[in-house]
């Protein structure tokens, strides 16, 4: 079993206060981020009332089936990544390996699946700077250089979190964690949840503009 | 009571590890705060050299010395220097750094390898900005409007943006940091009401932090894509649209004020209180006023773009809201003034540099008034009222409270003390450098001088001719202060725990302090600047 006291960094007067920290901590970064992709749908709200035949023009060439297979994808890791921290919570430690591992191969289909949309988009000649064709209403570049923004920065961020679920099974493996030490797990989890929260915006937004227009 | 002896023995943060290793990898926030010191002023030289340049340019009404095109490198990247390189950083990442968790009580940051991180993210955005102004530089004005910025300028412009991109997420770091620290770290006893106004205004600064500085980093990532794959994001030619880079911009760039100035003003409380042995005047007003100062900060990004655009109900919003910053700024002042009042002031220097802000800031601030003024704002628009203006609250603001701070905990940085009389004559170099220098640039800017051109007609040459001599006594009175100090450093160790008798947990520590700061976390059981209880028990 972990010894729990050698877990407290010694800036720390007890683990409650350092949990209590890392939690904190994460909500601000996430406060950071939050700004951060609050200034990409910033642009977006400006440029769709502006152009918005444009938007759902542009709307039309996505593929609604793969970004809903997506959404229930990441929705799905959610899940698994809350059920891993129920299961370090009962100290079932195996379970909580299993979880995760779920949760990183979630994540990586989703990215297999927007990389396949990012193929069909070159193909079809609608990426913007390095190979666009299409001819649509005026300003419909606009649409596809945000989506690729968007969506890429989000892909950067889902990355990101599979290298830090791959770190918290390390981690889990060298037994790290106890029912009484699970801070990482719960706070990568937040993480995780953040970034599957910011794809229910874009699948909407990109993806399901063109069904009322 | 320990004797001398062991005192001499006692191991302090610099003295607990040596070789180049054990700064390079240290997770000591103090350790941290030297390396920023290090580096930030190295930052502050170069963005002077710069400075040197132009005012040597502008001697003249001609252009003899530099060419068009090097003028306007030369603006630019004084201007990134200066405000992402040195400003930004300055009070938090060394003073603040330093400071903060010895306020609180704490044995260090909440998370001391992060802080590390924020270094290391510092030097490589630093290192990475240097080597684009040293292979071509940059000239889009440190605001990088488009579309010059990403269709026209042939300058390193995304070298240039990357290095502040990630200079960003080191900023973002220590604002975490800043955060969780006081709200969790605080010794018993230390309720929000007790903490020190320095530590008030650093966790405003660190709010205004976490918020804007991701704004900037998305603005300058779209501007990035925008000039690498020449799509339309903010290019008008392409499609997009230019208004929305200011927005965007300002958004971050006017809080950024914030960002230099409010820790500037945490420092003055301190300062003032010190040398007036006063409690401060309305410390509830004092913190709330910080607060409202960052919140209201988020909310007049357009006072800078009256003339580029935006409607004119827009102007009119932007306008009276930002007449609104002037109340807390004004409380600031009042209240720093009446706790001055009346008390018996020892005239240090420290409590000359905080006279030297209370001045500068409120020139500074006035004159901010009058370009939130719509009308008025369309005359001075780009002009030199403005360069006068923004100088005022940063150099004049900002940099005198840096100043100060440094020399007021220099002893418990170091535990040695400088040479009073020339740092005495160095502030008062300073101050009148610094008037002699910026002061007849509102005049200029009045008289419709433009800014950021190299030459200028006959007329306006005196006025210049004024404005490089005082630059070059301002120039000295920032040089003299590094060789004392400097000096100061071959001396013995003989500051003592509390050179000027100050309240305030960071002076119960040996100077300079343990790794650990405290032996014991220490109980606190009164309000800050306990100083007439201090004088009352003879002290
Ligand atoms: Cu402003």
């Amino acid at each position: 079993m972990a010894n729990s006291s050698s877990r407290l960094a010694h800036q720390f007067d007890d683990l409650l206060q350092q949990q209590e920290a890392s939690n904190l901590g994460m909500w601000a970064f996430l406060a950071t981020e939050v700004l951060f992709f609050g200034g990409m749908f910033a642009a977006y709200a400006v440029y769709r009332s502006l152009y918005y035949e444009a938007f759902v023009a542009g709307s039309q060439h996505m593929d609604v089936l793969l970004g809903a297979v997506n959404t229930a994808v990441l929705l799905l890791s959610s899940l698994t990544v809350a059920l891993g921290v129920h299961a370090v919570q009962r100290g079932d430690n195996a379970t909580l390996t299993r979880y995760l591992l779920m949760t990183i191969a979630l994540g990586s289909v989703f990215l297999v699946i927007k990389g396949f949309e990012y193929s069909h988009k070159y193909a079809e000649g609608l990426i913007p700077g390095i190979r666009f064709t299409l001819e649509g209403p005026n300003h419909v570049e606009l649409y596809f250089i945000l989506y690729f923004v968007m969506t890429g920065f989000h892909a950067l961020h889902m990355m990101v979190g599979i290298g830090i679920m791959t770190a918290m099974i390390i981690m889990t493996r060298r037994g790290r964690f106890s029912p009484e030490y699970y801070n990482p797990i719960e706070v990568s989890g937040l993480y995780w949840h953040f970034v599957d929260i910011v794809w229910i915006f874009l699948y909407p937004f990109f993806y399901l503009i063109r069904v009322h227009p | 009571m320990k004797t001398v002896n062991e005192d001499a023995l006692q191991k302090n943060y610099i003295t607990a590890a040596y070789g180049i290793r054990s700064w390079l990898l240290t997770r000591d926030h103090k350790r941290i705060a030297l390396l920023y010191l290090i580096s930030i002023t190295l930052f502050f030289f170069v963005g002077g050299f710069f400075a040197v340049l132009m005012r040597l340019e502008l001697m003249t009404p001609q252009g003899d010395l530099v060419s068009a095109e090097t003028y306007n490198r030369l603006f630019t990247m004084h201007g990134i220097a200066m405000i992402f390189f040195f400003l930004v950083p300055s009070i938090p990442a060394v003073l603040g750094n330093f400071l903060l968790p010895m306020m609180l009580g704490a044995r260090d940051l909440a998370f001391p390898r992060l802080n590390l991180l924020s270094w290391y993210l510092y030097m490589v955005g630093g290192a990475y900005t240097l080597y684009a102004m040293v292979t071509g530089g940059i000239d889009t004005g440190w605001t990088f409007y488009t579309p010059y910025s990403t269709g026209y300028s042939t300058t390193n412009v995304v070298p240039v943006v990357v290095g502040i991109f990630i200079l960003g997420f080191s900023s973002i770091l220590t604002g975490l940091n800043f955060i969780v620290t006081t709200h969790k770290m605080r010794a018993p006893g230390l309720t929000w009401f007790r903490l020190p106004l320095f530590v008030w205004s650093q966790y405003a600064t660190s709010v205004i932090i976490l918020l804007a500085t991701p704004v900037l980093a998305i603005t300058l990532a779209l501007l990035g894509v925008e000039r690498i794959f020449q799509v339309g994001i903010f290019d008008p030619a392409l499609g997009g649209d230019p208004i929305l880079f200011q927005h965007m911009f300002w958004f971050y760039s006017h809080p950024a004020v914030y960002i230099m100035v409010l820790p500037s003003m945490g420092v003055v409380s301190e300062l003032v209180t010190c040398f007036a042995r006063r409690r401060i005047f309305g410390y509830k007003f004092m913190a709330a006023a910080v607060m409202a100062i960052a919140v209201l900060g988020f909310l007049v990004w357009g006072h800078h773009m009256f003339v580029s655009g935006q409607s004119v109900y827009a102007g009119m919003a932007f306008s009276a809201l930002s007449f609104f910053v002037a109340i807390p700024s004004a409380v600031k002042v009042f209240n720093w003034t009446a706790t001055l009042h009346k008390g018996r002031i020892e005239f240090r220097t420290p409590v000359l540099y905080a006279f030297g802000f209370i001045g500068l800031f409120t020139i500074g601030g006035l004159t901010g008034l009058f370009l939130a003024t719509l009308a008025v704002n369309v005359h001075l628009t780009d002009t030199y009222f403005v360069v006068a203006h923004f100088h005022y609250i940063m150099v004049g603001g900002a940099v005198m409270g840096y100043l100060g701070g440094i020399h007021y905990w220099w002893p418990k940085m170091t535990g040695r003390m400088y040479h009073e009389g020339w740092a005495k004559f160095s502030a008062l170099i300073l101050f009148v450098g610094f008037n002699l220098t910026f002061f007849p640039q509102f005049i200029l800017g009045y008289l419709g001088m433009p800014r950021r051109y190299y030459i200028y007609p006959e007329e306006f040459q005196v006025l210049n001719v004024l404005s490089t001599a005082g630059a070059s006594i301002l120039g000295l009175g920032y040089i003299i202060p590094m060789i004392y100090l400097l000096w100061s450093l071959r001396k013995p160790r003989t500051a003592g725990p509390n050179p000027w008798n100050a309240t305030g947990l960071e002076w119960l520590t040996p100077s300079p302090p343990p790794t650990h700061n405290f032996d014991k976390t220490p109980i606190v059981t009164e309000g800050p600047y306990a100083y007439e209880e201090k004088s009352a028990n003879g002290e």
